[in-house]
Formats: C-alpha cells, sequence, structure tokens
C-alpha cells in the first residue's frame, strides 16, 4: 500500500522534503482508509470500528483496524526518527552515519572524505524502504508476503547499522552479527511458511485456520509454528533469541538505534499478533505453554541483565529485552482486550524509546557519545532540561503513574489477568520491581552524585531532534495522563479480519 | 469540587515557587508559607464541617477519567480521612517554618527546589486521603514518592543517596504488589459486574469468593504494611528517617506513613472483610512484634533520629493492633492515634532537629545538660517525649488507651502484652531525656546549644497546644470519627463483644 518512492538524488535539500513528504502522504492514506466510511473523523481511531476492513491485493494484504494503528503509528514513530536521521548539527563532522561507509575505518581515504564533508545520501532510500517494509509486515495476510516485508525491512537495517560516523569497527561488527543472525532467523520464518504449506496447501492466514481445525498432522504443525515463531521472536528480541540486541543497539548509529529499537518493536508485534491471533488462533492451547516460558524468561533475563550494564545503550537494549516479555503477555491473553493492550503499548513504547535514544545522541564528549554510565554522573546539574526529559522517559519506561507506560503496562496487566495468565502478571511485577532499580539507578546518577571531569556534555542540537524530543515527551505525558482517546482508539481498532 | 479546590491551592503554589527565580528565596519561603497557612485553615474548615450524623463519604464529587478502564477522579472525605487531612496540613506550614533555614547549603538543592518539592507533596498527601477512586489513590500513593525521594536524595545528610534509593525501592516495590492485586479487584469487579470499576463504594459491596479475597488482600496488605511500616518490612524508615531533613522526616513519618493505616481501615477492612477475618490473628501477631521489637530497638539507638523513627514503627504496631481487632473502640482508637501520632512525633523530630543542628551531631552521646543552658528547648523537648509515651493528659494516651481496652475485649492476652510496650516506651524516652537534657553540660555543648527562638517556637508551640488540647477534648475528634468505625464495623459485619459482666463500660465514646 505505502510505495517506497525514493529518487536518488544526492542533494540534502531534495531528499528531505520527499522523505517527509512520503511519510506524511503516505500517514494521510491510512487515516483516511481508517475514517473512510465516516467522513469527519479525526485520526486513524476515528473509524470507530467501521473503518475499511478488508482483504486487498488478491488476498496477501488484510487492511482493518488493528492494521491500520499500527502502520499509523509506526509512520508517525518513522516521522520522529526521519528527523533524528536528518540532525546534522550535533556531531561536529556531520550526522551520525558515516561519510563514505565503503571506506576502511581508520583508513587515509576516511579522513578525506570526513574533513571534505561527504555524506552517505544512501541513507535516505535505504530508510524508506526499511519504513515500507514494516508498513507492510503487519498488514501480511499470508506467509509469503509476510516474508518479502521481514527481508524488505531487515536488509536496509543491517546496511544502517554498520555505518555510524564514529567507533567504526563497533557498528560494523553489530551490523554482521544483526546480519548473519537474522539471516538465520529469516530461514526460520520461511522454513516454518513450509511446513505450514505442507499441511494446509495455503500459505494465506484465513486458510491456515481452517486447515488447522481439521487435520491431525500436530507434528509437522507444530514444528511449523514453532519455527515461524523463532523468526518473529528474534525480530521483537525476546530470550532466547535476544542476544544480538544489546550489540546491535550500541553498535548502530545511534538514530537508527532509536528507529530501530522502536519501529522493528511495533512491526514485529503487529505480525506477531497478526499470525497468532488469525493464523493460529485455534492451536491456542498448543502454542500458549511456548510462550509462556519464553514471555517468563524474557521478562527476567531482560531486567537481570540490565541491571548489570555499565553503557547506557546496552542498558536499554535489555530492558526493551524485558518489554518484548511484557508485551508477549499481550499475546498470550489472545482476547480483543489483549490485542487493545498491546497495540496501546507498542505505541507508549515507540515514543519513549525514540526519545529516550535521541537523548542519548544528544549526551556527547570529544570523541562522539558519551555512552557509558559514569559518564551520565551529575547530568542533571549540568543541564537540567535534559536529564529532566531523560528521567521522564525512564519513568515512563519503569512504568511510574501518569506516564504512558504506566497506562501500557496497566492496560497489559489487565488485559492478561483477564486472559487467564494470573501468575505471568506476578512475574511481570518482578520484573518492573527489578527493572525499577536500574531505571533509577540512571536517575540517582544524574541527580544525586556530583559532576566529575568526565562527565558528558549535552550539545545543543537544530530543530530537528527539538522537534522529536518535543514530540516524544508530549506522548509520553499525555498518554500517561489523559490516555482515553488512544484508548478508544485501540479498542475501536477492533480485531483483525480474518 | 471543594476538594479539588483544596487540592489546587498547594499545586498552584508548588508551580509559582517553581517558576520564581532562583535569587528570590526569600519570597519563595513566603509563598510557601502563606498558601500552606490558606490551605489548613481551609482544610480545618472542611472537616469541622462533616456533618456527624453519617460516616459516609462527604464532599463527594466524581468526574470521567479513563472511562474504558472504570477510573474517576472521585474525591470524598469522611471523619478519619478528614482528620488526617487536618493534620497533615496543618503540619505543613509548621514544617516550613521550622525548615526556614534548612536548604540554604548550596551544595545541596535549590532553596525554591525545596519548598516547591513540599508544596507538591501537600498536593499528593491531600488527595492519597480523599481519593474514593482505588486507582486515583494508587496514583497519588505512587506519586508521593517522587517529592519524598528528591526531599531525601538532594537535601538530606550524607548518606542521603543511599537513603532515598532504600525507601524508593522499598515504596515502589510494596506499590507493585499493590498494583498486581488492583489489576486483579478490577479484573474480578469486571466478572461479577459486567464492567471494571475501581469506584469505592461500588468495590465494598462486592461479593468475592474467599480464596480471591485472600490473594488480593495480601498484595494490598503488603504495600500497606511497607508503608506503615511493620516489622518486617521496617528497614527503610530508620535510615530514611535519619537522613532525612527533620521536617521532611515530620511528614513522612507523620503522614506519608499513615497512607499504610489509613488503607487498612478504608480498603483492606470494607473490601476484603473476609480475607481480614482469617489474616487477623496473623497481622496482631505482626503488631505486637512491631510494638516490641520498634521499643527494643529504640533503646538501643546511638542516634536521635533513628531513635524517634523506632519508636514511631511501635506505635504503628499499636495502630496496626486497633485495626485488626476490629472493636468499636480499637478503631476509633487507631484513627485517633493515627492524628496523635503525626503531632507528637512531628514534634519530638523538630525538637531533634533543633538540637542535632545547633550542635551539629545527631548522637545522643554529644549531648548533655541542654536544660542547664537552653531551659525553653529543653521543656520543649520533655513535653514531645511525654506525649511520645502517652502521658495521660495528652491526646496520645487517649488514643493508646482506647486501642488497648479495644483489644482486652476481644484478646485479653494481647491486650496484657502489649500494655508492656507503654512500659518500654516511657523506658527509652525518659532515658533519651535523661542522656540528653540532664546532667552537666559540656564544654560543646554550652557553647553551641542555644535557646530556642522565637521561629522554632512558633514551629512546635502550635503542635504541642493540639496534643495537650485533644488531651484534654478527644471528645472533639472522637465525635468526628465514631460515625465513620460505625460505618466500617457495619460493612465488615463485626459487632463489639458484649461483656461477660454488666460493667459499665467507660471507654469514652
Amino acid at each position: 500500500m505505502i510505495e517506497a518512492f525514493a529518487p536518488r538524488t544526492s542533494r540534502r535539500s531534495l531528499q528531505l522534503p520527499v522523505v517527509f513528504g512520503s511519510v506524511i502522504a503516505s500517514l494521510g492514506y491510512v487515516v483516511i482508509n481508517a475514517t473512510a466510511p465516516l467522513s469527519g473523523g479525526l485520526s486513524v481511531n476515528a473509524g470507530q470500528g467501521h473503518g475499511l476492513r478488508q482483504i486487498a491485493a488478491s488476498g496477501s494484504v488484510a487492511i482493518d483496524g488493528p492494521g491500520l494503528f499500527l502502520q499509523g503509528t509506526l509512520l508517525l514513530v518513522g516521522f520522529v526518527g526521519a528527523l533524528l536521521f536528518a540532525e546534522r548539527s550535533v556531531d561536529p563532522q556531520g550526522d551520525a552515519f558515516a561519510a563514505r561507509s565503503s571506506t576502511l575505518p581508520g583508513s587515509e581515504d576516511e579522513r578525506q572524505f570526513t574533513s571534505q564533508g561527504w555524506f552517505q545520501t544512501e541513507i535516505w532510500p535505504l530508510f524508506l524502504f526499511a519504513l515500507a517494509g514494516m508498513v507492510m509486515f503487519p498488514v501480511s495476510n499470508d506467509l509469503l508476503t509476510m516474508f518479502v516485508a521481514l527481508e524488505v525491512f531487515s536488509l536496509p537495517l543491517y546496511l544502517l547499522a554498520g555505518m555510524a560516523r564514529r567507533r567504526r569497527l563497533l557498528s560494523q561488527e553489530a551490523a554482521l552479527k544483526y546480519f548473519v543472525l537474522g539471516a538465520f532467523s529469516s530461514a526460520f520464518f520461511l522454513f516454518g511458511a513450509a511446513l505450514i504449506y505442507a499441511v494446509s496447501g495455503s500459505v494465506t492466514f484465513g486458510v491456515i485456520a481452517q486447515a488447522m481445525a481439521n487435520t491431525s498432522q500436530d507434528g509437522l504443525i507444530l514444528t511449523g509454528i514453532g519455527m515461524i515463531t523463532v523468526g518473529l521472536l528474534f525480530k521483537v528480541g525476546a530470550v532466547p533469541f535476544h542476544q544480538w540486541t544489546p550489540d546491535v543497539y550500541q553498535g548502530s548509529p545511534t538514530p537508527l538505534t532509536a528507529f530501530m529499537a522502536a519501529a522493528t518493536k511495533i512491526s514485529a508485534f503487529g505480525a506477531l499478533f497478526r499470525v497468532f491471533y488469525v493464523a493460529f488462533a485455534g492451536m491456542r492451547w498448543d502454542w500458549r505453554p511456548m510462550l509462556w516460558v519464553i514471555a517468563i524468561l524474557t521478562m527476567i533475563v531482560g531486567s537481570v541483565l540490565a541491571v548489570t550494564q555499565s553503557d547506557i545503550k546496552r542498558m536499554l537494549a535489555y530492558s526493551s529485552v524485558a518489554h518484548s516479555g511484557f508485551i508477549l503477555l499481550a499475546v498470550i491473553s489472545t482476547t480483543p482486550r489483549g490485542l487493545a493492550s498491546g497495540l496501546l503499548y507498542l505505541f507508549a513504547y515507540g515514543f519513549t524509546t525514540v526519545g529516550a535514544f535521541a537523548i542519548v545522541s544528544l549526551v556527547r564528549d570529544s570523541s562522539g557519545e558519551a555512552n557509558h554510565l559514569s559518564q551520565w554522573s551529575g547530568l542533571g546539574k549540568k543541564s537540567p532540561l535534559v536529564a529532566s526529559v531523560f528521567g521522564l522517559y525512564l519513568l515512563a519506561l519503569a512504568g511510574i503513574p501518569l506516564t504512558s507506560g504506566f497506562t501500557a503496562k496497566f492496560a497489559v496487566f489487565t488485559a492478561a489477568v483477564d486472559g487467564g495468565a494470573t501468575p505471568l502478571v506476578i512475574v511481570a511485577v518482578v520484573a518492573s520491581a527489578i527493572a525499577a532499580f536500574f531505571y533509577a539507578r540512571v536517575i540517582v546518577l544524574m541527580f544525586f552524585s556530583p559532576v566529575t571531569h568526565s562527565t558528558a556534555d549535552v550539545v545543543i542540537p537544530s530543530a530537528f531532534t527539538v522537534v522529536a524530543v518535543a514530540v516524544c515527551t508530549a506522548v509520553t505525558l499525555l498518554v500517561g495522563v489523559v490516555p482515553q482517546p488512544i484508548i478508544d482508539a485501540v479498542i475501536h481498532a477492533g480485531l483483525f479480519v480474518r | 469540587m471543594l476538594l479539588t479546590t483544596l487540592m489546587l491551592l498547594p499545586l498552584v503554589g508548588a508551580v509559582a515557587i517553581a517558576l520564581l527565580p532562583q535569587a528570590k528565596e526569600t519570597l519563595a519561603k513566603q509563598v510557601a508559607l502563606v498558601v500552606s497557612l490558606v490551605t489548613a485553615a481551609f482544610a480545618i474548615y472542611l472537616t469541622l464541617g462533616l456533618d456527624n450524623s453519617n460516616g459516609g463519604l462527604q464532599y463527594s464529587e466524581k468526574h470521567d477519567w479513563i472511562p474504558s478502564f472504570g477510573i474517576s477522579w472521585s474525591l470524598g472525605i469522611d471523619g478519619i480521612s478528614g482528620l488526617l487531612i487536618a493534620m497533615a496540613t496543618i503540619l505543613v506550614p509548621l514544617v516550613i517554618i521550622a525548615g526556614w533555614w534548612d536548604a540554604e547549603d548550596s551544595s545541596r538543592g535549590s532553596v525554591k527546589e525545596f519548598f516547591a518539592l513540599i508544596m507538591a507533596l501537600e498536593v499528593f498527601m491531600i488527595g492519597v486521603f480523599a481519593a474514593t477512586d482505588l486507582f486515583l489513590f494508587y496514583v497519588f500513593f505512587e506519586a508521593m514518592l517522587i517529592p519524598v525521594y528528591f526531599l531525601i536524595g538532594r537535601f538530606g545528610g550524607p548518606q542521603r543517596a543511599y537513603a532515598a534509593m532504600k525507601f524508593l525501592l522499598y515504596s515502589l516495590v510494596g506499590g507493585l504488589f499493590m498494583l498486581a492485586s488492583l489489576i486483579g479487584l478490577y479484573v474480578v469487579s469486571g466478572r461479577v459486574l459486567g464492567q471494571g470499576t475501581f469506584d469505592y463504594s461500588v468495590l465494598t459491596t462486592l461479593h468475592m469468593d474467599p480464596a480471591t479475597q485472600k490473594m488480593l488482600f495480601l498484595g494490598f496488605f503488603f504495600a500497606f504494611a511497607v508503608k506503615a511500616p511493620m516489622v518486617p518490612f521496617h528497614t527503610w524508615l530508620p535510615d530514611a528517617a535519619s537522613e532525612a531533613r527533620p521536617g521532611t522526616a515530620t511528614l513522612l513519618v507523620g503522614v506519608l506513613d499513615k497512607v499504610g493505616t489509613f488503607g487498612m481501615i478504608r480498603y483492606l477492612l470494607p473490601i476484603f472483610p473476609d480475607a481480614s477475618h482469617y489474616f487477623a490473628p496473623v497481622i496482631i501477631v505482626l503488631a505486637v512484634i512491631s510494638i516490641f521489637y520498634g521499643a527494643l530497638l529504640a533503646i538501643g539507638q546511638t542516634d536521635m533520629m533513628r531513635l524517634v523513627a523506632f519508636s514511631s514503627i511501635s506505635h504503628f504496631g499499636f495502630i496496626v493492633l486497633g485495626i485488626f481487632v476490629m472493636t468499636s473502640q480499637g478503631l476509633a482508637g487507631s484513627s485517633f492515634y493515627m492524628v496523635n501520632h503525626g503531632f507528637s512525633t512531628g514534634a519530638l523530630f523538630l525538637v531533634v532537629g533543633f538540637l542535632s543542628s545547633r550542635r551539629g551531631s545527631k548522637k545522643i552521646s554529644d549531648f548533655g545538660g541542654v536544660n542547664k543552658v537552653a531551659p525553653m528547648l529543653a521543656g520543649v523537648f520533655l513535653i514531645s517525649g511525654l506525649s511520645s509515651l502517652a502521658l495521660p493528659g495528652m491526646s496520645s494516651f487517649v488514643s493508646e488507651f482506647l486501642v488497648l481496652v479495644g483489644t482486652f475485649s476481644v484478646f485479653q492476652g494481647i491486650a496484657i502484652i502489649s500494655t508492656l510496650g507503654i512500659v518500654l516506651a516511657a523506658f527509652y524516652i525518659l532515658w533519651l531525656y535523661q542522656r540528653v537534657i540532664t546532667g552537666e553540660p559540656s564544654d560543646e555543648v554550652t557553647g553551641t546549644v542555644s535557646e530556642i527562638s522565637t521561629r522554632e517556637l512558633i514551629a512546635v508551640a502550635p503542635i504541642l497546644a493540639a496534643i495537650i488540647a485533644l488531651g484534654v477534648f478527644p471528645q472533639v475528634a472522637l465525635n468526628i470519627i465514631k460515625p465513620v468505625v460505625t460505618q466500617v464495623q457495619t460493612t465488615v459485619g463485626v459487632t463489639d463483644p458484649i461483656p461477660d459482666t454488666p460493667s459499665a463500660e467507660g471507654s469514652g465514646l
């Protein structure tokens, strides 16, 4: 539905309007779709469940409430992410991406390109490809379209991950790791799709669901479900498929980390919801125990390992693993409410995460970003505003009331108890308590520790990052204080079309 | 809208102070003082205006907040919450006066920050007692942590970061268990009523099966027991109280911790009556352990602030005891005790603060002979101490007596044992007095400890006056409390045991 039209121009002045224009145009299209039968609606939610619901493109794309909501969220997050990509005044050398990523790190060529002020302009088409794939992913209605969308958004991300301007070796290592593991998981996904096709004779979710009801080849089906799940869980970073997250989050250029952390999670969970709610709904008694175990592991491992981190990006990476576990609770509940709460969580989490990484990209020292926690000591005294905003994001991630994180967590926990997963909620509460510890630790560090000689500086960014941070902060606060509109939106998004 | 207005007053004050320029320190203090005085006057007016003919919620207001979760902005007070709000709002201006120079040290936070935080805390304190929506209560319950965390963490003593963190983590973990129970309660109410709700008055009429009740009860109880604090969830309190500024400690122990015991009366008993009966024996035993553990550790302390903190743990044992014996005397005594303890501990913390700010030390062994150099200060210390040990004529005596009478009518043994707690209280208070106030003053004491200043006297005198006034005329407060207690008993379905012997029950009720 979304056309990734990105004429390859080398001029920034041309590219930026194209990028932002296309994202906004797509968003407008999503909104029109959602509100189509009811004219005069304000946003994605105004469709009141009557929004366009159909299976388009010969049955391979499903346009429905949740799908449109996810697309809208993705495009908004993508828009904010693009703002960070466009930032050029934070790093004295230019933007966050390597001047020429084909040059060897540390080589003479690299120095030349850097000093001449080159920019890697290919980031924009790559960005748009990734966004297009992500937007496609949660509305795919068959396994093959889903696989294509998966590859369309994954490949650009692998490339972008290796393009950091600073610490390029780390960045390239991250890209390689991401690529190798990602390729593995894609293979799992494809093989699982093949097995499912073997049983059901179709790759379309609706047909699969019917076939599952009338077949006795449980072995094949379960293996297929398992392998598809592995592919999807890899993308959301659930334990035990999470090993790539800390390295990739740490090594990638921070604007990409922000975009990837938020948008990949939204997109992949959207697909996960669709697969489990539509295609495998009839088998829920078989896959729920598996997801139970994974959710518990994900929450606990994510929270506990985050406590031991000394790098802010790695800490946020492990925290994102823990958050995946919380969202899995919504998947497990398999109720309409579970779906609605999951959508809410993704919306809230997406903006908070982008905002948090945007702040990370501002805290720098002479050699680039200052990611070690010791360099954040006393930041609250040096630049109270930035530290306060970051503190707000941390509180939201910790799920403190009056922030978006709390509303989302509350919705998910309620749905999970309602769906019969009370023990999981208790584990989730314990994990939240552990998580609160390391978020609070960073706040303590920023506000109560003295300023040391290694304390980093906060760079004054251009309007791009300022707008991005402002949007994220506004969403974090609004969803926390007056969440009713967004809750209406996710509830009225209704169910997936079959 | 009256209660919302009451909350708006300090909120406006907090915002105004935060917006003042950094240099206008005196103006910030003056704004804080004036706003808190107006708030206190308004709160007293509301509390005295309560209709005592019924124990229901009054001044109620309700506005939808998040309708799809059944959450509303609903406030309302009864006698108990009204008195607690009055107590809290009276303490705030006094704490501001007592802490007038507490935030001057520029290595810590700024002056206006200190007073803005106190104002913000006042908003949440009113909110937590006035909320009649469980979710709203939870939000205030958690939101209170933030100003206190910063008050301790930025303005406290040398170990402030550690103490603030410990306080935050304990409270947060307790709060999370409450959240789990809150979600459970919401889901259960959704199953019974079709639409989940957090409305207090609806939840009290909800019929739940006993097993569910017990699970949910435990979550809430854990949060309240950490807050109160009861042994064995108490270890954060001595650290937090002794590292905090005396004014902060007053609000922390005097008001915030009351949320725990208030929650027991307001929420645990009426919403989970079966579970309350089931767990009452265990909780009563824990309460008795708290009484003795707190008192014994208070005797062993070498730091005055920690001593007062441990004595509070002992007092909270009495309050919890009175609540869970569920007799009218016990409940009324505990409710009254909450108010009295706020005043008496507040006075004690402030006076100890005056002493330690003069001498630059909180250690008992650094003092001695204060009555020779500062007789007025010594006198104030004595009255505060006597109030803490519940001397007849002081308000705390009335409440402690009621708790014990209420306990005696159901558990005689427990009542008799608990009476020993009073003896221990006399011991740790008088021994503290003896070591700090009497004896020959050392050179350091003579050199540093000066007589109480007018400002300090203004801060403490109203508290002492309230303690004595309520001690002589307890009926003023008990009349407000009694209809609520009757209401609670009706909701829980308990009645007072009829005495075996036809004796005149002179309980004062």
